[in-house]
């Protein structure tokens, strides 16, 4: 199965969304047509704008008990052959973490989308934060690649929505919509365009659906009631998904085919957005809300004869290891502002070989532009 | 197991997985029964379990699709499973610690939503593959690998409970009440709404052995006398009915 081209569900044009409003849009374009979730803020908008929206297009909308059992009747809709979701926040995404790790043994696609608040615990459950993302990547017990994609607008909400869909599909993987509250709950416009690229799943009768010879091979995944008694279990399973609890070398072989489908195809699952780093010496690495002050901040810095660069990472999980080691080879500092207390700063400090700033700031207010123009006058 | 029953068995699966004298083996041969005799479509039907014993029920030896799910969770994804594509059967089998304890919020919610899904709660009265540990369900001074002076809490009354939370249907037998039992999984199976059937399934190695019940014998013995049908209970005193499990159909919004 590959990629193919669709119109658009939403009338093309100019439409002015909440961050919210546009991740359901996008989720409902990307054909997902199961939404299970419990309120919580700040992404109650996500769910109510599907409950609004679903009967318009024969989607299953279902209000559960709690943030487990959301995302686990969003596991059992996936395997009935649904494109599925859930959306959340901190306390929410805590409680996803055990069916998370079962949805990354069982490849069940899905995705998750957190607007975070400021944490931990309750924190301030208004304010905006961005301190799950080490979560996002090790929430679960256990080895798996998660993906995890950080949108900086409304129209990315929408855009990166879609994106979350295909690469869960791709990879039969749960996906993580990384958004923050400011990005949900931001009005502007944004455009949606006629059509767009969707992958649908990748059905094969007879291909067992959990194996596949090539050690990062994503198999197909046929749904239930098509035939083919699935035997689904968040056990080590072969490749027929027969448990298999005894023999090491099974389930060090599955652990290691999950992570690599998801690994070694990072250079093509990345996306990135740079700006100005053929000349810069001290590069911003930044995400989600933050990059829009820190876009502000260079062009201000720039003006002063200072020549700062970004490089916007819109994936955040896999980590874009390779494009930290380029810059840490041309510039002089790499400089990270984030709404938590270091969570991408400790994975650039990996792979940077150059200095690394930061600036840390966990008050459940946004980064403001002035504040990293500051920060970065001193690094010059 | 009888052979005309195999064919709804994977072909790859050559013996249960439960301990000898377990009553898992006996409600898997009544459930299949319970199939044979509806003519249920098995390719058109999930079977839905958690974590323990009875969770392996249907998974993998059932020619089904069988989703084996997370501890507790199961009527979670067996949510997800029937909203999404309601044409499927659904059938949720598992036991009383997954459904009832870590479980039990869902079970409630699943009640009251009244979605058409069959449960069948093997009722073993302890925690059987995590080494006898107390269960929402041990009885009052039952002895257990966390309770070893015996059990003080009461025990859930499950079909009152589920009853409460809004089921259409409730009942609860025995596995030595074979006959009962079966024609209970039938009409579970067959009201297109929330139906629950409790069974009490002795566990001999984690119950028995350790509250004097030294063999699968005495184990079902003990339910035997123990097991007394609602009419019975009617003219029992509360002292009498002290030991006493209450069996029948507590409720059939059919009537
Ligand atoms: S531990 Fe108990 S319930 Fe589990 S298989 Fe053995 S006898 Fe049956």
């Amino acid at each position: 199965m590959a990629y193919k081209e669709i119109d658009s569900v939403l009338s093309p044009g100019n439409y002015y969304f909440s961050g919210n409003t546009a991740a359901a849009e996008g989720a409902i374009a990307a054909g997902c047509r199961y939404y299970a979730g419990y309120p919580i803020t700040p992404s109650s908008e996500i769910m109510e704008r599907i409950s609004i929206r679903f009967p318009e297009v024969n989607g299953a909308f279902i209000q559960m008990e709690d943030e487990i059992a959301s995302i686990c009747s969003v596991i059992g809709a996936s395997w009935a052959g649904a494109k599925a979701m859930t959306a959340t926040s901190g306390p929410g995404f805590s409680l996803m973490q055990e069916a998370i790790g079962y949805a990354a043994l069982t490849e069940t696609p899905m995705v998750i989308m957190d607007v975070q608040r400021a944490g931990p615990g309750t924190g301030q459950a208004t304010r905006v934060g961005s301190g799950d993302l080490m979560q996002a990547k090790w929430g679960s017990h256990g080895d798996y690649q998660p993906i995890a994609l950080s949108p900086w607008s409304v129209q990315e909400m929408y855009d990166l929505s879609i994106e979350a869909f295909n690469l869960a599909e791709q990879y039969r993987t749960p996906v993580f919509l990384m958004a923050d509250e400011a990005i949900g709950h931001l009005m502007e416009r944004m455009d949606v365009k006629p059509g767009l690229r969707i992958y649908g799943r990748f059905k094969q009768a007879d291909l067992p659906p959990f194996g596949m010879d090539q050690d990062d091979g994503v198999p197909p995944m046929p749904a239930f009631g098509e035939v083919q008694r699935l035997l689904v279990t968040g056990s080590t399973h072969n490749e027929w998904g027969i448990r298999k609890t005894d023999d090491g070398s099974i389930h060090a072989k599955l652990v290691e085919r999950i992570n690599n489908k998801v690994f070694n195809n990072r250079e093509k699952i990345i996306l990135t957005e740079e700006l100005y780093l053929d000349d810069a010496e001290v590069v911003v690495v930044a995400y989600g809300f933050t990059a829009r002050s820190a876009v502000f901040a260079i062009d201000q810095i720039r003006e002063e004869g200072c020549r700062a660069g970004l490089l916007r990472l819109k994936t955040i999980w896999p980590f874009a290891d390779h494009y930290i080691e380029k810059i840490g080879r041309s510039a002089r500092c790499i400089f990270v502002p984030e709404m938590n207390r270091g969570q991408i700063k400790g994975e650039v400090m990996k792979y940077a070989g150059c200095e690394v700033a930061s600036y840390n700031q966990t008050d459940g207010e946004i980064i403001h532009p002035e504040t990293i123009i500051q920060e970065l006058r001193r690094l010059f | 197991m009888a052979r005309d029953l195999e064919q709804y068995l994977r072909p790859e699966v050559k013996s249960t997985p439960f301990c000898p004298g377990c009553g898992h083996g006996i409600l898997m041969n009544l459930l299949l029964r319970a199939v044979d005799d509806l003519k249920i479509d098995m390719k058109n039907t999930v079977f839905v379990s958690g974590i323990g014993c009875a969770a392996w029920i249907p998974s993998p030896n059932f020619n089904a699709d069988t989703l084996h799910t997370l501890h507790g969770r199961a009527l979670a994804f067996a949510t997800g499973v029937k909203v999404f594509n309601p044409k499927l059967n659904v059938m949720v089998v598992s036991g009383d610690g997954d459904l009832t304890s870590i479980g039990g919020n869902h079970l409630i919610h699943a009640a009251r939503r009244n979605l058409d899904i069959t449960v069948i709660c093997a009722n073993n009265m302890i925690y059987g593959m995590t080494g006898g540990q107390a269960a929402s369900t041990s009885p009052l001074g039952a002895l257990t690998a966390t309770t070893a002076r015996g059990n003080i809490y009461r025990p859930f009354d499950l079909c009152e409970l589920v009853k409460g939370a809004g089921a259409a249907y409730v009942a609860r037998y025995s596995v030595t009440q074979p006959v009962a039992l079966m024609e209970a999984l039938k009409e579970a199976f067959s009201i297109e709404a929330f139906s629950f059937v409790e069974v009490l399934s002795p566990c001999p190695t984690q119950f028995g052995r350790r509250n004097s019940y030294d063999s699968a014998v005495d184990m079902i013995k003990m339910l035997q006398g123990n097991c007394i049908s609602r009419e019975e209970a009617a003219l029992l005193s509360g002292e009498e009915l002290k030991d006493k499990i209450i069996t029948g159909v507590f409720w059939n919004e059919k009537g």
